[in-house]
């Protein structure tokens, strides 16, 4: 695309669409609430959403690379993660196990590095 | 994360609109730290993949949602048409309607100047520390407030990483292949361990994540809500059959009716 004003309205449209799409997914049942009564035994269900979506999102950023499972002590990211729950049980603690878990990473990452 | 003081104090903790506001400031704290270098990585791959300062700018200011930013940035540099961006943004997002459906019971009586900018507001993080103050034993009517502190200095340092990013991130060669954005990896990790201390709750944690790999070829990052509902139902499917799940938080008490 050589037409500025071309690449500008794209732009437009891309950050805009998103925003409309991302709110209106954020709002729909915030915007209904007091309309709406949910029954008890979902809203018990509900309990479980928190750990399960991060669970969710976090297994597959670790076990999987290209798509194909990664479990072996070359995964400098299964380490990471695995002094990450070793750290976050002992300390209770979360900043904490964030710096100790990333540092694990990043220094198996380096050592496998420096290995090969 | 909070570290859970109301637990040691729950009746008694009144705390004013201020008060809950800096607490849940304080609180997503370490969730920001975790943040950042996802932050500072988009603001890299934004400009990388073509994308102008303005419009990475504009995308964490309006849209302030990290995956579906990434996701989005990937797209661009492929020269992807901006309605697929904003139908596969629509459906990477979806999770958050789940969030706003465990929320409901807490914000519906609020008014729509309330409701408006907390549903803007609600990410992953600022949902994880949200949650965790409503479902608090202290019964303060500021928990709204607490809400809104954590989610506003996310998104104000989701903006400052954005612009390190499209600035300092250019002189750092490769700063994405460091892999920093594991960051946010151990950050959810950390965040998940303290749920695990009932059966159902490890059991649907365990499905959760071995459905999270079997669905993970999934478009659109469809195989996350397969793997979450599939963890839902098998922690509700474990559930003891007269469940009191207030009580039997601190001992089990049986009730035959």
């Amino acid at each position: 695309m050589t037409n500025p004003f071309a690449e500008v309205l794209t732009e437009i449209l891309i950050v805009g669409g998103m925003a409309i799409a991302t709110f209106t997914i954020r709002y729909l049942m915030f915007g209904a609430s007091s309309r709406i009564t949910l029954p008890p035994r979902l809203l018990s269900a509900l309990r479980y959403l928190p750990p399960v979506v991060l669970t969710a999102i976090v297994v597959p950023e670790v076990l999987l690379s290209d798509g194909t499972l990664q479990l072996s002590y070359l995964n400098a990211r299964l380490v990471g993660a695995i002094t990450a729950v070793i750290v976050c049980k002992l300390s209770q603690n979360l900043l904490l196990t964030i710096l100790v878990g990333m540092a694990a990473f990043l220094g198996w990452q380096g050592l496998l590095t420096v290995v090969n | 994360m909070s570290q859970t003081p109301t637990r040691k104090e729950p009746e008694n903790r009144l705390m004013g609109r201020s008060a809950e506001f800096w607490a849940g400031a304080r609180d997503i704290f370490p969730l920001i730290v975790g943040a950042a270098p996802f932050g500072i990585i988009f603001g890299t791959l934004a400009i990388g993949s073509g994308l102008s300062a303005s419009a990475t700018l504009f995308m964490s200011a309006l849209v302030f949602a990290g995956s579906s930013q990434f996701i989005a940035v990937g797209m661009v540099a492929t020269h992807t048409g901006w309605l697929v961006i904003v139908l596969t943004t629509f459906v990477v997002n979806l999770r958050h309607l789940l969030y706003a459906v465990s929320l409901v019971p807490y914000i519906q009586a609020l008014p729509q100047r309330w409701k408006v900018p907390l549903a803007f507001f609600l990410t992953d993080e600022a949902f994880a520390i949200a949650i965790r103050r409503y479902e608090a034993s202290d019964c303060t009517p500021f928990k709204h407030w607490y809400y809104l502190g954590g989610a506003i200095a996310m998104y104000l340092n989701w903006q400052v990483f954005t612009l390190l990013g499209i600035t300092a991130g250019a002189l750092i060669p490769n700063a994405a292949e460091w892999g920093l954005d594991f960051a946010m990896s151990v950050t959810f990790i950390g965040m998940v361990i303290p749920y695990l201390k009932s059966r159902p709750m490890v059991v649907a944690v365990v499905t959760a994540g071995l459905v999270s790999i079997v669905a993970n070829p999934l478009p659109h990052k469809l195989g996350l809500i397969v793997a979450a509902i599939a963890g839902i139902i098998a922690g509700v499917y474990t559930e003891p059959p007269l469940p009191n799940q207030r009580i039997s938080q601190q001992r089990s008490v049986f009730h035959h009716d």
